[in-house]
Order: structure tokens, then C-alpha cells, then sequence
């Protein structure tokens, strides 16, 4: 077993184990933990694949933002982890009886499957050879000159995904203060200050 | 290479900068006080664009390596979509204005919806088809809890939402099989790697789980759970939007993605889509004779009329696919009229759509009565209006494509489903008396009830030259 071989069934088992850990640790800050390791070892994964970009954003995006924000969610919003966990002895046999279903029947479709005559030819026509370009320039080729139409859409969905969160969540309250620096600016002794003349022994 | 691409999307780029003009307009420009105005701009915009598209006639284009198709038949469907969505920006203002529903990015994100629908149709690669897809869908669950005060409104985002990930996931599923086959996400590409021989398991499996997914956006039986709760739940005005557009759309994508993609394989899918056209046409005509509430029935009529409109792809021929696209240029002729007398329905100032509210209504109105008659006997099927035609040419290409026992179960279907829409024209006639309706009617609403139910009555004559202009868009697919 060489090293990569050696490699790739630690990044896996461990991507499996923090997979399974994430969703049955009772301590939703432990899920978050698993969740971290899985995101390392499939970027670990992806480093063996040869794919070295994907494997930094991996860990940049997921882990550096992602998790940090899951953990941030997990720990400042009062959710009731065990009540939401509440039904899963209920739920428990059905889920695995349609789970074991699905996986049957997967592995009929993939006991006959086969590839298309044309199909190693049409996905290398795609992309760039790996031996000639780098990593990096062969995504940024793909994503900003020949999918630059589905990069501009994604854009869409994203502007819309921002404005429907606005809409159904943005209240304004008219009983809320806000900062005006303006006023704040143009604030001036005469406007707010009031001298009063207090007479001995008297309060105001 | 780009400029000349974009220039193919140039509608839909137009669009989506107008989207964002107007966007920034209400965030600076005073909010809420200029949705009208926006409101206007948009109906305005989507005309326009709708006129770009019709006068621009021409060969067959493409973008991006074929993953964007600019023909007769994107034409088409692109033209009805955006008439429709502007007829519904036009009549819903009256009645989110009413309500105090009316803000300035609910008109913005209809229009984004549209730029979607016109990606969908357009697309000629699985990716492209998604991107489509999903930036229509999540504008349709943002509107459809407009009403975020609402239990039921946010019941109705939250559940479409839900449904649409799960049916987004069985799409995502059968297409990444496809590509897996195939090697390939455009559609050209995947049709030459299929070949003319019988369809390998793996690829029949993908096809079959992106229908399922696609069957979920047209709502057909059995993927139509969410169809009642949704229309239920929406805004009227939403539901008015829900029940035409992106109908279209999803519809025009899945022959799209049949025609283009499985061209070859006809015989597989015809089999599928006439299972999902016969169970849409009898659960649509069965569940809706218990409805009381009028969104809910024209849910399960909706889910009925995706049935025939199936029933046209399934004949798998160019006679059924133009079958198909005048069916549904009829049934969103029906929908808009029909739903500007929804939005209209009020009882001292506050929406009502429970159909007991319908008894009497010749009375009160006759005018509004006698147009809900024709579009009622239209949505039915009844001779000589126009819906019969519908109807006409779509049973015409299941014969002709030997699907006998689809057309016989067709007939039977619309005449159990014409019990319920003449239950609605007995209350409206022949009914109790009742408490009725207010008589007030927008103009606007007014004047596109009147509009389609003139349409269903006149269009009679030459179906105003549509059959003639979806032959062609049948034929740009087909051939």
C-alpha cells in the first residue's frame, strides 16, 4: 500500500466518521466540531485528487467561514436540540426502511450501468489538459470565460436569495432610535442644554 | 465571442438590469410610497419585452456553445410567459394595494422569476436548465410569504420551499446520472452519446427522476401534493402568478428537455407522461368536487389542465407539442380572467373565496357573471368557446400518435371535471340568496376579465393566429 493509497483511507474514514458524528452527537457545538473535521479530511481528499484549489477554498470557505458561522447560529439562537431529536426513535425505522429501499435500488441501477461510447471524449473536450495548465487558471477559464453565462445567473439567484431574505425579515420599527449624524452634528448648546435656577432647600 | 453571445440573451439581460434599476430606485427612492410606480414600470417592461421577442424573428440562434437556444419555440413560450406575467403585475396592484401588500420588491421579484422562466426555456444544457430553474423558484417562495403576518401565507413559502428542494434534488439527482452516462451536459450532446438504440439503464433512471422533478414544478399527479395548500395559502395575487407563468415554463423546459436531450427515446418517456397526464386529469376532476374554497379549486383544475397539456407531449410529435403549447396559451388566457375575478371577490371590503360567496351573483353583477360563465364553460371544455379547442387539438394528437385509450380517459376526465365549474355557474345563476359580493371591481381587473372572457368568445374565429405561430415553435423543436 503506498502512501497515497495509505492517505486516502485515513482522509476517508475520517470524512465518514465526522459525517456520522455531526448528526448523532447529542452537544450541537460537538456537531459543528465533526463537521470541521469532515470538511478537512474531503479537503484532504481533494489534495489526492490533484485538485488543489478546491482543496484550500475548501478549508478557507467551509471551515475558515461556514463552520464559524454554524457555530456562531448553534451558540446564539435557543434551539432545543434534544426536542428537535425528539422523534427520531419514531422516525428511526421508516427512515431506514426507505434508506435500505433507495439503496437497493441504486445498486441495480449501478449493477447495470455503463458509460456511453462517446462519454471520456466529450468530458475531456471540456476541460483543459491538467498536464499543461495549472489548476487554478484551468477553474478560472472554466467558471469566468466558458460558463461565464452560468456565473452570471448564479449572481441572479444569489441577488434574489438576498432580497427575499430582506423581504421577509426587514420590520421597520417607528419605535426604534436611530443615529442621525447630522443632527448630531448641528446639536448646539442653546438646543441642548437647559439651565434651571434650583432655590436652596427646594428640589426640582 | 461574449458581447456576441449576451447579444442572443439581450431580452433577458435587458430584464435583469431593469430588475436591479428598479430595485435600487425603491431602496433609495422612498420604499414602499413608489411600488406602484414600480409596479407600473415592470407591467411596462415585461411588454416590451415581450414585443422584442415577438418582432424578433429569425433562424434559429445559439449562445455559449449551444448551452443557450434562441428559437421559434423559446420564442413562443417566452412571449405567452411574459404576457402573462404582466397581465398578473397589472390586475394584483389593486388588490395588494388593498391589503397593504403591495411592496416595491414584490413586482421586482416577479420580474426576476421571469428572467428565470426565459433561461428555462431557453436552455440547451442540463446546467443552464438549473440555474433557470432555480432562480424562478426561489423568487416563487419569497412571494408566495409575502404576507409574513400570515400563518397561512408562510405555511404555504415554507412548505413550496420544501417541496421544491426535495423535487430540485431528484432533478439534480437524474441529471448528474445523464452526465455520469454521457459524459456531457448539453442537451445535443447527451442526444448524439444516447444513440438510436434502446436507452442503458443508468440513463433511463436519470431521465426518469429529472420528469419527477419536473413533474413537481407543473404540478401533476403524483407530484401535486403542494399544489392546493400553496394556491391556498398565497396571496391571491401570487397564486394568480403561480397559476400561469411558470406553468408555461415548466412546461416548455420538460418538452424541451425531452425533445432536445431524449429525442430519440421517445417511446420511453411517452409511456411515463401519459401515466402523470391520465392521474393529473382524474385526480384534478375528482378532488376538486369536495372544494369549497375557490384558490383550492382552481388548484386541482389547474393540476387537471397540466394533465391535457401532458397529454399533448406524450403524442411525442410536432402535432403534440403545438397541441400542447395552444393548450397552454388558452388555459393562461382562462387563469388570468378568471383569477382577476378572484382578486376581485370581496365582501365589505375584506377578500373572501369561499364559493357559497358566488350564490346569486347574476344579480348583483350580471356583467361579471355572465364573463365568469363564458370563462367557467371555457375552463370546462364546452363547445364552441375556445378551451374546447384546447382540448380539441390535444385529444386530436394522442389519436393520431395511437394513444386511443389517453384521449378516450381524456374525454371522460372533462366530463367529470365539468360538474364542478357548472356547480360555480348554477350558484352564480340559479343559487341561494346569499350575502354576495361587493360590486366594486378595479378597472384593471375589470377590464382583463372582460378581456379574456371577449377572448374565449371571439378567439373562435382563427384562435387569433396562435395555432399558426406554435406550429411553428412545435417545428423548430421537433425537426
Amino acid at each position: 500500500m503506498s502512501v497515497a493509497d495509505f492517505a486516502f483511507y485515513v482522509f476517508a474514514l475520517s470524512v465518514l466518521a465526522g459525517g456520522l458524528m455531526t448528526v448523532v452527537s447529542k452537544n450541537p457545538v460537538h456537531s459543528v466540531l465533526w463537521l470541521i473535521l469532515a470538511f478537512l479530511s474531503s479537503a484532504g481528499l481533494f489534495v489526492l485528487l490533484g485538485a488543489e484549489f478546491v482543496a484550500m477554498l475548501l478549508v478557507i470557505v467551509y471551515v475558515g467561514a461556514v463552520a464559524v458561522l454554524f457555530l456562531f447560529v448553534v451558540m446564539m439562537l435557543d434551539v432545543d436540540f434534544e426536542e428537535l431529536k425528539s422523534g427520531m426513535v419514531q422516525y428511526m425505522p421508516v427512515g431506514l426502511l426507505i434508506g435500505v429501499i433507495l439503496l437497493v435500488q441504486l445498486g441495480m441501477a449501478v449493477g447495470v450501468w455503463r458509460f456511453s461510447d462517446a462519454a471520456p471524449g466529450l468530458r475531456a473536450a471540456v476541460t483543459p489538459d491538467p498536464a499543461e495548465v495549472h489548476n487554478t487558471a484551468a477553474l478560472g477559464r472554466l467558471i469566468y470565460d466558458d460558463y461565464i453565462l452560468l456565473f452570471q445567473l448564479a449572481g441572479l439567484i444569489l441577488l434574489v436569495a438576498m432580497i427575499g431574505a430582506i423581504v421577509l425579515t426587514l420590520r421597520h420599527r417607528p419605535d426604534v432610535k436611530r443615529q442621525d449624524v447630522v443632527a448630531q452634528m448641528h446639536r448646539d448648546p442653546a438646543s441642548a442644554l437647559e439651565l434651571k435656577d434650583v432655590k436652596p432647600g427646594q428640589g426640582l | 465571442m461574449t458581447a456576441a453571445d449576451f447579444s442572443i440573451l439581450l431580452p433577458e439581460v435587458l430584464l435583469a438590469l431593469f430588475s436591479m434599476t428598479v430595485l435600487l430606485l425603491g431602496v433609495y427612492g422612498g420604499q414602499d410610497r413608489l411600488a406602484s410606480l414600480v409596479n407600473t414600470l415592470c407591467v411596462a417592461a415585461l411588454l416590451l419585452a415581450a414585443l422584442l421577442i415577438g418582432m424578433g424573428e429569425g433562424a434559429a440562434r445559439s449562445a455559449f456553445g449551444e448551452m443557450f437556444l434562441d428559437d421559434a419555440f423559446a420564442r413562443f413560450a417566452k412571449v405567452v410567459l411574459l404576457l402573462a406575467a404582466a397581465a398578473v403585475l397589472l390586475m394584483s396592484r389593486p388588490y395588494m394595494e388593498r391589503r397593504g401588500l403591495l411592496r416595491f420588491e414584490y413586482p421586482v421579484l416577479v420580474v426576476l422569476a421571469v428572467v428565470g422562466m426565459m433561461v428555462m426555456v431557453s436552455a440547451g444544457d442540463l446546467m443552464v436548465l438549473y440555474m433557470g430553474l432555480e432562480l424562478q423558484s426561489l423568487a416563487l417562495y419569497v412571494v408566495a410569504s409575502l404576507r409574513r403576518d400570515s400563518l397561512r401565507s408562510t405555511e404555504a413559502g415554507l412548505k413550496y420551499f420544501v417541496l421544491g428542494a426535495l423535487s430540485s434534488g431528484l432533478l439534480l439527482f437524474g441529471a448528474s446520472l445523464i452526465y455520469g452516462f454521457s459524459g456531457t451536459t448539453l442537451f445535443s450532446g447527451i442526444l448524439s452519446a444516447a444513440g438510436e438504440e434502446r436507452l442503458p439503464p443508468g440513463l433511463l433512471i436519470g431521465l426518469v427522476l429529472m420528469m419527477s422533478g419536473l413533474a413537481f414544478k407543473v404540478s401533476a399527479v403524483p407530484f401535486h401534493m403542494w399544489t392546493p395548500d400553496v394556491y391556498e395559502g398565497s396571496p391571491s395575487a401570487v397564486t394568480a402568478f403561480f397559476a400561469t407563468a411558470p406553468k408555461v415554463a415548466a412546461m416548455a423546459l420538460l418538452a424541451r428537455l425531452l425533445f432536445e436531450a431524449f429525442g430519440a427515446a421517445g417511446a420511453d418517456w411517452s409511456q411515463v407522461l401519459a401515466l402523470l397526464s391520465v392521474a393529473s386529469m382524474f385526480v384534478g376532476a375528482l378532488a376538486a368536487i369536495g372544494q369549497r374554497d375557490i384558490k383550492r379549486l382552481m388548484a386541482y383544475s389547474s393540476i387537471a389542465h397540466m394533465g391535457f397539456a401532458l397529454m399533448g407531449l406524450a403524442a411525442g410529435s410536432a402535432l403534440g407539442v403545438q397541441a400542447m403549447l395552444v393548450y397552454m396559451a388558452i388555459y393562461v388566457t382562462m387563469n388570468i380572467g378568471t383569477f382577476a375575478f378572484i382578486l376581485s371577490m370581496e365582501r365589505d371590503g375584506r377578500a373572501v373565496s369561499d364559493i357559497s360567496s358566488l350564490h346569486m351573483l347574476s344579480r348583483g353583477a350580471p356583467l361579471k357573471a355572465l364573463a365568469m360563465l363564458v370563462l367557467l364553460f371555457s375552463l370546462a371544455g364546452v363547445p364552441p368557446l375556445v378551451g374546447f379547442f384546447g382540448k380539441f387539438y390535444v385529444l386530436k394528437a394522442a389519436l393520431e400518435a395511437g394513444l386511443g385509450w389517453l384521449a378516450l380517459a381524456g374525454v371522460i376526465a372533462s366530463v367529470i371535471g365539468a360538474f364542478y365549474y357548472l356547480r360555480l355557474v348554477y350558484f352564480m345563476y340559479f343559487g341561494q340568496e346569499g350575502e354576495g359580493l361587493d360590486r366594486a371591481m378595479a378597472p384593471a381587473q375589470r377590464a382583463l376579465l372582460l378581456g379574456a372572457a371577449a377572448a374565449m368568445l371571439l378567439g373562435v374565429i382563427n384562435l387569433f393566429g396562435v395555432d399558426g405561430a406554435a406550429a411553428t415553435a412545435a417545428l423548430a423543436l421537433v425537426e
